[in-house]
């Protein structure tokens, strides 16, 4: 028996106001969608139903879309910035006075530790909205041209693994360089873009400005191969992307894609080896590894992968899984059957291929999505789990012996979001960045976020960036010059 | 059995200045942001219901209650002995502290009002708190205080020879404190503020427990900042690391700035995960701290009755 064992620490549900049922955000009013189909979201962490949801149709993606495109030309784009900037700012400072009510609202439809949607999540999405409001008055001074223009209506597709972040992701640039959006959330996460819609309707921003449509993967499909939009913003797996890609393919909409991805997190022997530990767990136990940019293949120089594979597990028997709404959790749930199925699929592949599986020591609640923290050694390059996205909490541990064979192993993916670097020697640390093909280069920390940092990728994890200036450029046109950004 | 760290005998590395400065700067470095972070996290722990009750008793029973003022006289140090063998005079299920720290010329006083309890009389040493003497006074010092009966002794290392890199006469001083203080524990004061750097913290603190210290403490109380808690983490790392690379546990001591029990709570939570719970023990974590006994007694009573108590209802020594 523990000395110092933690009692239960839950938030407090009562801070969330769940509806029975939820419509269809369109032009500034919640609606039900025209042929009255719904579908349940539940808790992952218990499998209890959380609410009904409307399920948007064709019909629902054209009116969602003329909305937007009525309230892009009469409202919206003629707004001078600065108007559009107050919109922008009263967002933000409302997502924080409610930050508490949506870090329940999404750990409840994620699963995800309230720890993290509380001082990552909620933070960033209203860091976003107040990043993006300060530029929406400068466009001129983004270094994109004179008078760089919105492109119009935008249909953005957002992931499950950070429902209300993803959504500020792609709201924000697009409001605030004056274009409308249609926003999809993901089918099994739609209950903090919901709850982002009554914010909206708090804030009074003009009706069509941001119309939300729930829905499976039909809707998504509907809404982005609709000839009504200008822009599609994509963030998901690589697979969808591809099928997007292909949707577009001869049509003159943009596109951006955020996909997958399997990073490197690479640590050497003179790297400072407590915070190294750290920067592992954070890298890929962060929200259950359901990260896109996670730290999924630990690359470690042989001299020392011994003893930091050693410090590393003594480090995950701390690790406290269980009930996402306590205070004290560190792993939460997995968001969905479907992607525990996918994991544990992943997971007994690396053990069929002859990697060594190890776990700390936890029990799992039985009722619920949930996948121990898991570490595979002895991994080669050939292995799934070397080369494959998990998209879970499992890491896979691979050894080099000098800087170039660590950069020939980080970049022998088809991926290329993200990698870390572990040394306290600045001069590797420029080396590395310099040659690892990734989108984001981490060094001596890892999945850290920041409104003003374009965040995006290469080859198979997609195109463009989002944040910063770079993130600006997706959302205008003119910008250099020409259309193309 | 020879105390070993990474494949070297310890006490081959104290063998030449060379050797221990080369072993020193072998450690790996401390990453400042990512201490900090790590220690702001483990500071969201949220310590509730029996857990915190725990957790203030335990808080209680390491507390090295403290005065260490230029004005310290009999009268001052017998009361604090007295709260320190009975912190709750109206309910013995309170425990004692674990120790009255003084300075050396107040031992014999507490020495004689702690009689017959299980709490320890600590005296600081070594001209605390610079440490600005020769070697000579130090000893005498230390030989005072153990010969008036300290349990305890707490040193300061020599901070210049420190940072001047004179590790050598740092480690050499520790050795020759500890041999005089024969069976008195010791513990060796690292000044973190005065220190600053995380690396230089973790390298003080192996090179105190090459010494042979006992503990390692954060601070005099008289140099700002005190304790913090990521220094703390640092130090909670390296007695873990030592008592892998050698056998031997080393306790820790924070002290300087913790008034309060969530405060106190802090530290406890990352004994606990990053030490482990074998550091949860008085022999091997200490609180330097006055003040903090009595927010300690108070939120014990709030836990238990549900209501907070005023401050009249504590005893001020």
């Amino acid at each position: 028996m523990a000395r110092f064992t933690y009692a239960p620490a839950p938030e407090s549900r009562a801070v969330v106001d769940l509806k029975p049922s939820y419509g269809l955000f369109i032009d500034g009013e919640f609606v039900d969608p025209f042929d009255g189909d719904h579908f349940k979201t539940e808790n992952p962490s218990s499998q209890e139903v959380l609410a009904e949801v409307s399920s948007a149709g064709a019909a629902d993606v054209d009116r969602a879309v003329a909305a937007a495109r009525r309230a892009q030309e009469q409202v919206w784009g003629p707004m001078p910035g600065k108007e559009r900037a107050k919109y922008l700012f009263r967002v933000a400072r409302i997502l924080q006075e409610r930050s508490r009510e949506l870090a329940v609202l999404e750990t409840l439809d994620n699963g995800k530790p309230i720890r993290e949607s509380r001082d990552v999540d909620i933070p960033l999405a209203a860091a976003h909205f107040f990043y993006h409001a300060g530029w929406a008055d400068k466009l001129a001074y983004a270094g994109l041209g004179p008078s760089p223009r919105p492109l119009g209506v935008v249909g953005q597709v957002i992931p499950w693994n950070f429902p209300l972040l993803m959504a500020a992701w792609k709201l924000a640039p697009a409001l605030a360089t004056g274009n409308t959006c249609v926003l999809k959330p993901a089918e099994t996460t739609p209950l903090s873009a919901l709850l982002l819609a009554e914010i909206l309707q708090q804030a009074e921003l003009p009706p069509g400005v941001v119309n939300i449509i729930t829905g499976a993967a039909g809707t998504g499909a509907a809404l982005v191969a609709h000839p009504g939009i200008d822009k599609v913003a994509f963030t998901g797996s690589t697979e969808v992307g591809k099928q997007i890609q292909r949707t577009l393919a001869g049509t003159d909409k943009r596109l951006t894609l955020e996909l997958g991805g399997k990073a490197a997190n690479v640590v050497f022997d003179d790297a400072p080896l407590s915070q190294a530990v750290e920067g592992i767990v954070n890298g890929i136990f962060f929200n259950q590894g359901q990260v896109c940019c996670a730290g999924s293949r630990l690359l470690v120089q042989e001299s020392i992968a011994e003893g930091l594979v050693e410090a590393l597990k003594r480090r995950l028997e701390t690790l406290r899984l269980g009930d996402p709404l306590d205070k004290n959790t560190d792993i939460g749930a997995i968001n969905s059957m479907q992607q525990l199925d996918k994991i544990r699929e992943l997971a007994a592949s690396g053990e069929a291929e002859g990697a060594q599986r190890w776990s700390p020591s936890c029990s799992l609640p039985e009722r619920g999505y949930w996948f121990p923290p898991t570490v595979f050694t002895d991994v080669v390059p050939a292995h799934r789990i070397a080369r494959e996205e998990i998209f879970g909490p499992v890491l896979s541990v691979l050894t080099f012996r000098t800087p170039e064979e660590a950069i020939e192993k980080a970049n022998n993916t088809t991926y290329g979001l993200s990698a870390g670097v572990w040394t306290e020697k600045g001069s590797r640390i420029l080396y590395m960045a310099s040659r690892l093909r990734a989108g984001v280069v981490w060094a001596n920390t890892f999945n850290r976020f920041d409104p003003s940092s374009p965040f995006g990728g290469y080859r198979e994890s997609g195109f463009g960036r989002e944040g910063g200036r770079h993130g600006l450029a997706a959302y205008l046109k003119g910008a250099f010059g020409n259309d193309h950004g | 059995m020879p105390e070993r760290a990474g494949g070297h005998d310890l006490a081959d590395l104290a063998r030449s200045e060379i050797s221990l400065r080369r072993f020193l700067h072998g450690l790996p470095g401390v990453d400042q942001v990512g201490a900090e972070a790590r220690a702001a996290s483990l500071a969201t722990r949220s310590i509730k219901a029996g857990a915190k009750l725990w957790a203030i008793d335990a808080a209680i029973s390491m507390v090295d209650l403290t005065t260490l003022e230029g004005a310290d006289t009999l009268g001052k140090v017998r009361a604090l002995c007295g709260k320190a063998r009975r912190p709750g005079p109206d309910d013995p299920s309170v425990p004692a502290v674990a120790a009255v720290c003084v300075y050396p010329d107040l031992v014999p006083c507490a020495k004689v009002a702690l009689a017959g309890s299980p709490v320890k009389v600590a005296s600081v040493a070594t001209a605390f708190p610079s440490g600005r003497a020769s070697l000579a006074v130090k000893l005498a010092d230390v030989a005072e205080a153990v010969e008036a009966g300290a349990d305890e002794v707490d040193m300061v290392i020599d901070r210049g020879a420190f940072l001047a890199g004179h590790y050598a006469l740092v480690l050499d001083e520790v050795r020759a404190v500890k041999a005089a203080c024969g069976r008195a524990q010791l513990k060796v004061i690292l000044e973190t503020g005065e220190l600053v750097t995380y690396d230089n913290v973790r390298r003080a603190s192996w090179t105190a427990m090459i010494g042979g210290a006992d503990f390692i403490k954060t601070s005099t109380g008289k140099v700002s900042p005190a304790s913090t808690l990521p220094v703390a983490l640092v130090m909670l790392e390296a007695v873990r690391d030592f008592a892998d690379a050698s056998g031997r546990a080393v306790g820790v001591k924070v002290a300087g700035g913790i008034r309060t029990t969530k405060d106190a709570i802090r530290y406890l939570v990352l004994v606990n995960e990053v030490a482990g719970e074998a550091w949860l023990e008085p022999d091997r974590f200490r609180i330097g701290a006055s003040s903090l006994l009595n927010d300690l007694l108070m939120q014990r009573f709030k836990q238990q009755s549900g209501i907070y108590a005023g401050s009249q209802d504590f005893s001020i020594e």
